[in-house]
């Protein structure tokens, strides 16, 4: 319990120095660009990929359990959009993208710790935490809701393509059921959870990264923990977010 | 000048540094000698300010680093230069972006003045050639030079060395300690490196202070250290067979010639 409070302790207190005011501002808007890049961009791939085929198998499953005579087909448009807007693309895409995004950044501040590269930093009279944390943040915080509109788009894209290529149901019932009582609010809940578990990845991994003591082996623990702790804690999240918004 | 006075470090409870009073010159190559686990690196940890001692003083040209506030400390450490046992290259930045990136953190000059200026010490280093590769792209006495060119990229008046040869050959070895005495003496720089390595030792040694145990026990020049009288210095110094010949020719030569002064 004491040994978690102080990690606690050293989150916070990590945090304090990386927003503080930053040394030269456009060093850090270059190191945000290379972090888009890096964080963001790199993601792209993998985040439509992984919404385009889970589009397509929720729509296929919800199509075999919810068959019954009883229930209009266009049904199975209505349940796969709302997956998709509410947990999907927000709580589960970040959940993937804790473990892509998570540990590269723990294993990238970790090598870097444990290589002197932050004394360096720290020599030169660089506030490193904030140098090398910063940027990460605000990339991520930039870059992870507009994952959620492509992973939405891809999810939808992969509902249809069950129809088109595999025929389970006419595309225009499942269009239908897409369109049905659409609720804007939704969309936001979606970005707006994205946000805190954009700032969940970020801050956890670097914070795990930075304070790494030692050599490969505890890079790799770091790393690990870094994608265990982010998982649990955007878990968390998502369920206070959920009571929070819709409640 | 850097001097130390009464300096005391320790780890849970355990003495690493006792006592340590040394004084390190301007324009001269100052050595920290020692075992390994004797205390050097934590006593260029803490003259850095990576590491902050318990007690003692800490004087940089008459300025105590250790009661300096957040931003005096800031300002002080851009005159500080540091060459690190691995390098310490950034993996991300091209060996040109290497040297460039403390004159692009905390110079006002202009691009193409702080490219020729990071060209320039790179120059130095004789490693112009090499400016558009990564440190994964050259070897470990590249890197080196690479250091040390970012180090003295922003004219730092300190410049420290944490084990400047280690794992490079005796040739190479050579080659980075005429480097950073070259350097030293050209802008005048205090330069404290922290060795193990007796050819470094005795090549560049202007100002040598050992320690034993985290405590200082001797302090001289590379010419005194042959006759130096320190039990434990003279076992550090002497453990390889080399330099016990070495010593024995010269207290050889130094007895014919007190015998020849005599005669004559």
């Amino acid at each position: 319990m004491l040994k978690a409070l102080a990690s606690v302790g050293r989150y916070v207190s990590l945090m304090w120095r990386v927003f503080a005011r930053p040394e030269r501002y456009g060093m850090y808007f270059k190191q945000y660009l290379k972090e888009l890049q890096q964080l963001g961009v790199n993601s792209i791939g993998i985040v439509l990929l992984i919404s385009l085929f889970i589009g397509a198998v929720i729509t296929i499953q919800i199509k075999l359990n919810i068959e019954s005579p009883w229930m209009p087909k266009w049904t199975v448009g209505y349940v796969t959009r709302e997956i998709l807007l509410l947990e999907f693309s927000s709580a589960i895409m970040c959940l993937i993208l804790a473990g892509k995004i998570g540990s590269n950044i723990a294993s990238e501040l970790g090598t870097m710790r444990v290589t002197q590269q932050i004394d360096a930093l720290e020599i030169m009279g660089i506030n490193s935490a904030s140098y090398l944390i910063l940027p990460k943040i605000g990339a991520l915080m930039t870059m992870i809701p507009v994952l959620v509109i492509f992973s939405i788009f891809a999810g939808i894209i992969g509902a249809f393509a069950s129809c088109w290529f595999i025929g389970i149901m006419p595309a225009t019932v499942l269009e239908y059921g897409l369109q049905y009582m659409f609720v804007e609010w939704y969309v936001w809940c979606g970005f707006i959870k994205s946000f805190f578990f954009a700032f969940i990845i970020a801050s956890v991994s670097s914070y795990f990264g930075y304070t790494v003591d030692g050599g490969s082996i505890e890079v790799g623990k770091a790393s690990t923990d870094a994608v265990v702790l982010s998982s649990v804690l955007i878990l968390f999240a998502d369920l206070v977010l959920t009571q929070l918004l819709m409640g | 000048m850097i001097e130390v006075s009464h300096l005391y470090k320790s780890f849970d409870g355990v003495d690493v540094l006792t006592d340590i009073n040394a004084k390190f010159y301007d324009g001269k190559t100052n050595l920290i000698i020692g075992q390994s686990g004797s205390g050097k690196t934590v006593l260029v940890k803490c003259l850095v300010g990576l590491l902050m001692p318990e007690r003692g003083e800490l004087m940089y040209d008459n300025r105590d680093f250790l009661k300096m506030d957040k931003r005096e400390k800031k300002r002080l450490r851009t005159e500080m230069g540091m060459l690190f046992q691995s390098a310490a290259l950034f993996d991300s930045m091209t060996v040109l972006e290497n040297v460039m990136f403390p004159l692009d953190m905390f110079s006002d000059k202009t691009y193409r003045e702080r490219a020729r200026r990071a060209m320039f010490c790179l120059d130095r280093v004789n490693l112009t050639a090499a400016k558009s590769k990564y440190p994964s792209e050259i070897s470990g006495g590249m890197q080196k030079r690479v250091a040390i060119a970012r180090a003295i990229a922003l004219n730092p008046k300190y410049l420290f060395c944490d084990e400047p040869n280690s794992g490079l050959d005796p040739k190479t070895s050579l080659v980075i300690d005429e480097l950073i005495h070259g350097i030293t003496h050209e802008y005048g720089i205090t330069t404290i490196i922290n060795t193990h390595d007796m050819n470094s030792v005795m090549g560049i040694g202007e100002n040598i202070v050992f320690i034993h145990k985290g405590v200082k026990e001797w302090e001289g020049t590379s010419k005194d250290i042959f006759a130096a009288q320190n039990e434990k210095l003279v076992d550090f110094i002497f453990a390889s067979d080399l330099f016990k010949k070495v010593r024995d020719v010269e207290m050889r030569e130094a007895a014919s010639g007190g015998a020849a002064a005599r005669r004559g």
